[in-house]
């Protein structure tokens, strides 16, 4: 698939998609993840009942591949169990990878296979994965803020921040 | 006039297809007069300056000093001496930073800085005023992008020390009145920090005319290699100023406990420096003058024109700041509707377009804006009136394949 075939038939009708664009009420999990360098940052909600995500909802701002992806993520991953859904993300990330080829594979991912086609454009892999590495580590129990691309020890771990009429080390 | 085909990377490829190289604001290319430059060095004149006795480390010196003299031609320094090389525009800054900012801005003191500064003019001056406990105070811009007189008075106070702006913003492409910042500065005895990282490019900088006190450029804006730059300063200030870093080159007498420093610059240029990447610089600048501020002004001017008019035809482009091509060079933000920038560069870029998209280092003047990111279209002196035309078919294509003003 080239990418105005991805862009046109996928991206722009499913980033647009509002039905998985919300908040979740009594969300178990909530997880918000960013790519500093492009601006992708979105918050992902989910509610899980005896190992089953029983909703799933995303809210926050990127480019629509990060958005369409996070749409087509919930879609697949709603009303499964954590397994299955842990399972998908296996399959997608060997799909962007390239080590899962096998077409009755990826179509296990229903309409997130149109993703595939990501692979003609490098530069925007990290925003078709941001909300599937989001989903990996919520389930592993994170909370707060995933981000990507963050150094552990900026500064020696410290920060400026404004502090009343002047600048404070933290 | 096209200069295109001194620049092997624009020629077109095996296929026919050429790149419509428009991130000139990020780096530019490189003609072949500055990559036989720096080739021609490392043929025929490699050897460690300041330290060889010998013939080869003689010529290596020269080189390193004669490129020293063209950029201080370039910027027009009263001196050679005013001119330290660095590795490009945020080394330089560091460098005044931590060497004037850390010993001269104290308790109490205000640092000055424009929203619309480039985090590399905008992150050490916020740690130098968190380390000395000065208070850092930004300058904001009009609705139109442009900052007024009255602001720049009102800002800058008898407390201020230090002033810190470009000369022309890296996402607005304004022409800032630098004049304006000197003259009140200078009446509360402040220094005048000049990044001149994209108005080097397009126009003439005469640090002498312009009366600031420091200075900053990269050289691979201005078709040069990467890891060249220069900062200016004034004389008498880079004499009372501490060094930067230290080490071999830039020390007068070592001692076990004691050390007595060169004087400027090479107070400043510790260890050994990027003398091939000079020469490319010296070359770049030859180049540039070769051709003639009149006549890269007349062309980049036009194509800024061009491309305005153009742009300004879709109903869904927003351009940030004043969209009106005077007192503009090099760039134009834009966004296309509520199209993230990075799908736009998608599009393009299988157009053959490559443009910049992104919060290009100047995230609070995103957040001044109130947009994540905007894409930003820039020129150079190579760039043709094809290019602005594919650029625009290119806005074109993203709105077909976005489902936009159909």
């Amino acid at each position: 698939m080239d990418l105005k075939s991805l862009y046109t038939q996928i991206i722009t009708e499913n980033s647009r998609a509002t039905h998985n664009r919300h908040p979740v009420i009594g969300a178990t999990n909530s997880l918000e993840g960013i790519n500093p360098s492009c601006g992708d940052d979105i918050t992902l909600q989910f509610k899980v009942e005896n190992d089953i995500i029983v909703d799933a909802g995303f809210i926050g701002t990127g480019c629509a591949i990060s958005q369409a992806s996070a749409s087509l993520m919930i879609d697949l991953i709603k009303g499964k169990s954590v397994d299955e859904a842990k399972h998908y993300i296996d399959i997608f990330f060997g799909m962007i990878k390239g080590e899962i080829k096998e077409d009755e594979v990826i179509d296990e991912l229903e309409d997130a296979a149109a993703l595939q086609g990501i692979a003609v454009v490098p530069a925007r892999v990290k925003c078709a994965v941001l909300s599937w590495h989001t989903l990996e580590e919520a389930l592993e129990g994170k909370s707060g803020v995933s981000d990507h691309e963050a150094s552990e020890n900026d500064d020696a771990g410290s920060s400026y921040e404004e502090d009343g009429d002047g600048l404070s080390l933290n | 006039m096209s200069l295109m085909s001194d620049f092997p990377i624009l020629g077109a490829d095996e296929n026919g297809k050429r790149l419509v190289y428009l991130d000139n604001a990020a780096t530019t290319q490189h003609p072949l007069q500055v990559l036989d430059a720096v080739r021609n060095y490392y043929t025929c004149d490699n050897a460690n300056p300041h330290r060889g006795v010998y013939e080869l480390a003689r010529k290596a010196t020269d080189i390193h000093e004669q490129a020293r003299a063209t950029v201080a031609r370039f910027l027009n320094a009263s001196r050679p001496e005013e001119i330290i090389f660095t590795q490009n525009t945020t080394e330089a800054l560091n460098l005044v930073a931590s060497s004037y900012g850390m010993k001269y801005v104290g308790e109490g003191d205000e640092i000055v800085i424009s929203v619309s500064e480039h985090h590399s003019n905008l992150v050490p001056w916020q740690r130098v005023a968190g380390a000395r406990k000065a208070k850092l105070k930004y300058l904001y811009p009009g609705e139109d992008g442009r900052y007024t007189g009255e602001a720049i008075n009102e800002i800058i106070t008898e407390k201020t020390k230090v002033v810190a702006i470009a000369q022309v913003s890296n996402v607005l492409g304004l022409v800032n009145p630098i004049d304006k910042v000197v003259r009140r500065a200078h009446e509360v005895g402040a220094v005048v920090v000049l990044d001149c990282a994209q108005s080097t490019p397009h126009m003439k900088v005469d640090v002498q005319a312009l009366d600031v006190d420091f200075a900053a450029f990269s050289g691979h804006k201005i078709y040069a290699p990467m890891g060249t730059g220069a900062l200016y300063g004034r004389y008498d200030l880079l004499e009372k100023m501490p060094p930067y870093m230290s080490g071999g080159d830039m020390i007068n007498q070592v001692h076990e406990y004691k050390t007595t420093f060169a004087k400027p610059p090479r107070k400043f240029e510790a260890g050994t420096r990027n003398v091939g990447g000079e020469a490319g610089l010296a070359a770049a600048i030859d180049y540039i003058e070769s051709i003639g501020w009149e006549t890269i002004e007349s062309t980049e001017d036009r194509l800024m024109k061009l491309a305005l008019d153009g742009m300004r035809e879709f109903p869904e482009v927003k351009i940030y700041g004043d969209d009106s091509s005077a007192g503009r060079k090099g760039v134009i933000s834009f966004n296309i509707g509520d199209v993230h920038p990075h799908d736009v560069a998608s599009i393009m870029d299988a157009n053959g377009v490559a443009i910049r998209a992104g919060h290009h280092c100047a995230q609070p003047l995103m957040d001044f804006l109130k947009i994540n990111s905007c894409c930003r279209v820039s020129f150079a002196l190579y760039n043709t009136e094809d290019d602005v035309k594919i650029f625009l078919d290119s806005i074109m294509k993203v709105r077909s394949w976005m489902g936009l003003g159909s």
